[in-house]
């Protein structure tokens, strides 16, 4: 099941040590298809001096390596996570106002035999798919459309699963006339309504509202590596220190990793990701999250509409409540 | 302890006042830079005469001719737990928080306060801007969810006056969560049946704007206020083109449908009489109901019009 672990074309800068040592790996291999020298021992060596590398490094990951590792161009994105886990799936489209948003993408299918709601961010996977998807930069059609889907998703009963990655919605000309901070109230709104179940994963950037909107869930869980803040860091650091490079600084200021947010109960699991980080083995990590998903939706399917409602709302009340007066 | 600062140093101190003094006499319009003398401004509720720009004005001072004779209670709130995350950017936050306190003479930017607007009793909670840009973190939610309990509890309508730079960072995504939580709140109040109006003045932006602020059952705004989600200089940097004449004002929301009616500050209150009247006393009282049977007044324009199309029947009987 294992991804190979030279498929990787993007390297982040505290990641030298291991790219080098991986190019070195790949060098051997050449030598090996041409020479036909015996340096299987020598690779081997190298592979555990990588695997122990890797380890170490992603065992020590500063909030701002994560945020890196939480943008990686190659880490599952939510098209990926539907294609592993979800079968018969039929995307749905558009708002029945203005438009279809790329930057969300979402549909009926069925999960684990369950039929379900997917709605999720999409990063896209290259360049043009990049464009096309807006870089997961919902604008409003996208939460209205996620509106229409859970209201679909109340309407016959199906649990919905929402995958969130993006920087946050879409700072445009457009999309602020189109009234963009209404599209995310009522996304939000919708979220707390819902007499469904509703389970959101933090796949890999939770960026503020464009996430809450989608993320107010009865149970929410966070990829290892993944972040999820009020704002970037960079544009914390902008704003308080005046200056971008202090996004470092802002990271650890911010408490925007799986752990913090785990301590601060604002979510309520954390999945591992495979050593190195999901980009290194997406495979097993769309499944590992499948394996995770299942039990949490099984709970939630065998509770009544009122109670997953009003154990949403109370959740939400709860957080950051001051009641230590 | 020298002549210099024993005696020179007053004097120049007695000078500067004094000039301060003559300064708030005389106040410069920030939009039309003309000269407005400091008890017409007060009589305009800080509206400039010259330019109709309107200043940015203190919860307290709204309150003062909000309420019936001025009179008004303030709700006190709950203890947030100060600085949560320990957060520290060129300033520690607990102390930016005690020179915000310090400044407003406040606990935190949400104020809540009760009392009655032409007779009918309300709850009222308005964001200052002068508390760390109004922004929102665990307090203020505590402050609008405290607002919600109250008006659910006394039957009242909740009325919210927004001034904000949106989330506050200094919390981080604790001050996020802050947005499903008020929608939480105010929804307690849609589901008992009471009114929720907002009212948006300048500036109103991010998290506030994308939560509560666009969620009433019917929206107000001063006029030319700023009201958005992302703030125009963001927006410049990411398109990178100049953006439209009166963007995110409360003008052209107008336009693009995002709210019901762009109000002057001074006819706040009568609009807000008016909307309660009609949302909470829904039936004819009993005196007009009596006058009235089946014989409605209707201006005579208008039946003249209707007679001469043939379908006024219904509207004569």
């Amino acid at each position: 099941m294992g991804d190979k672990m030279t498929g990787m074309n993007t390297f982040l800068d505290f990641e030298k040590p291991i790219a080098e040592l991986e190019g070195k790996i790949k060098e051997l291999h050449h030598l090996s298809d041409s020479d036909h020298l015996n340096i299987v021992d020598e690779v081997t060596r190298l592979q555990s001096k990588v695997e122990r590398l890797l380890k170490q490094t992603y065992a020590e990951l500063t909030p701002w390596q994560k945020t890196q590792v939480a943008r990686h161009p190659e880490r599952p994105h939510s098209s990926d996570y539907i294609n592993g886990l979800i079968e018969d799936f039929i995307p749905l489209a558009g708002d029945r106002c203005f438009g279809e948003d790329r930057a969300i993408i979402s549909g009926i299918g069925r999960f684990q035999g369950y039929s379900v709601i997917v709605i999720g961010h999409e990063k896209g996977a290259d360049t043009s798919d990049r464009v096309t998807h807006n870089f997961g930069m919902a604008r409003p059609e996208g939460y209205r459309k996620a509106v229409r889907l859970m209201s679909l998703a109340d309407r016959f009963g199906l649990p919905v699963i929402t995958f969130i990655d993006t920087p946050g919605a879409y700072p445009g000309v457009g999309a602020e006339e189109r009234g963009q901070a209404e599209a995310i109230a009522r996304s939000t709104e919708a979220c707390l309504n819902l007499r469904a179940p509703l389970i959101s994963v933090i796949i890999g950037e939770g960026g503020s509202g464009g996430a809450i909107a989608l993320a107010s869930a009865n149970h929410v869980i966070m990829l290892e590596n993944a972040i999820y803040s009020v704002i970037s860091p960079e544009g914390c650091a902008s704003i308080l220190w005046r200056n971008t490079d202090k996004a470092i600084d802002a990271a650890e200021s911010l408490r925007l990793t799986a752990q913090d947010l785990y301590k601060l109960q604002v979510i309520d699991e954390i999945v591992q990701e495979p050593v190195g980080g999901a980009h290194r083995a997406p495979t097993d990590m769309i499944k590992h999250l499948g394996e995770t998903l299942e039990p949490s939706l099984r709970t939630l399917v065998n509770t009544s509409g009122g109670e997953l409602r009003a154990h949403r709302r109370q959740k939400f009340l709860d957080i950051g409540a001051s009641s230590k007066s | 302890m020298s002549w210099l600062t024993n005696f020179v140093r007053p004097k120049i101190q007695a000078l500067v006042n004094r000039a301060q003094i003559g300064d708030a006499l005389w106040v410069k319009c920030a939009s039309c830079e003309q000269m407005i003398f400091h008890r017409d401004l007060a009589e305009r509720q800080k509206i400039c005469p010259h330019c109709n720009y309107h200043m940015p004005i203190k919860p307290a001072e709204r309150f003062a001719v909000l309420f019936d004779e001025g009179a008004y209670q303030t709700i006190e709130l709950p203890v947030a737990d100060i600085d949560p995350l320990k957060f520290r950017d060129r300033k520690r936050y607990s102390d930016r928080l005690k020179e915000a306190q310090k400044k407003t003479d406040q606990d935190d930017a949400m104020v809540v306060v009760h009392g009655t607007i032409g007779g009918y009793r309300t709850v009222v909670c308005a964001l200052d801007f002068n508390f760390m840009a109004g922004s929102m973190g665990v307090a203020v939610g505590d402050g609008f969810l405290s607002a919600a309990r109250l008006a659910v509890l006394q039957r009242a309508p909740l009325i919210v006056f927004t001034a904000s730079g949106g989330a506050r960072m200094q919390e981080g995504v604790l001050s996020l969560m802050q947005m499903p939580r008020t929608i939480v709140a105010l929804d307690e109040v849609r589901q008992a049946g009471l009114p929720y109006i907002v009212i948006l003045t300048h500036p109103t932006t991010g998290g506030v704007t994308a939560s509560f602020a666009m969620l009433g059952d019917i929206t107000l705004a001063e006029p030319d206020a700023l009201i958005g989600f992302a703030g125009p200089r963001v927006i410049e940097d990411t398109i990178r083109e100049s953006l439209p004449d009166g963007f995110q004002k409360s003008e052209y929301l107008f336009e693009h449908g995002m709210i019901d009616i762009v109000v002057s500050r001074t006819e706040i209150r009568d609009r807000l009489v008016n909307l309660l009247g009609l949302l909470l006393d829904r039936q004819p009282t009993a005196e007009i109901a009596n006058m009235n049977a089946g014989n409605i007044d209707i201006p005579e324009v208008l039946v003249a019009d209707s007679d001469s199309s043939g379908e006024s029947e219904p509207l004569n009987r």
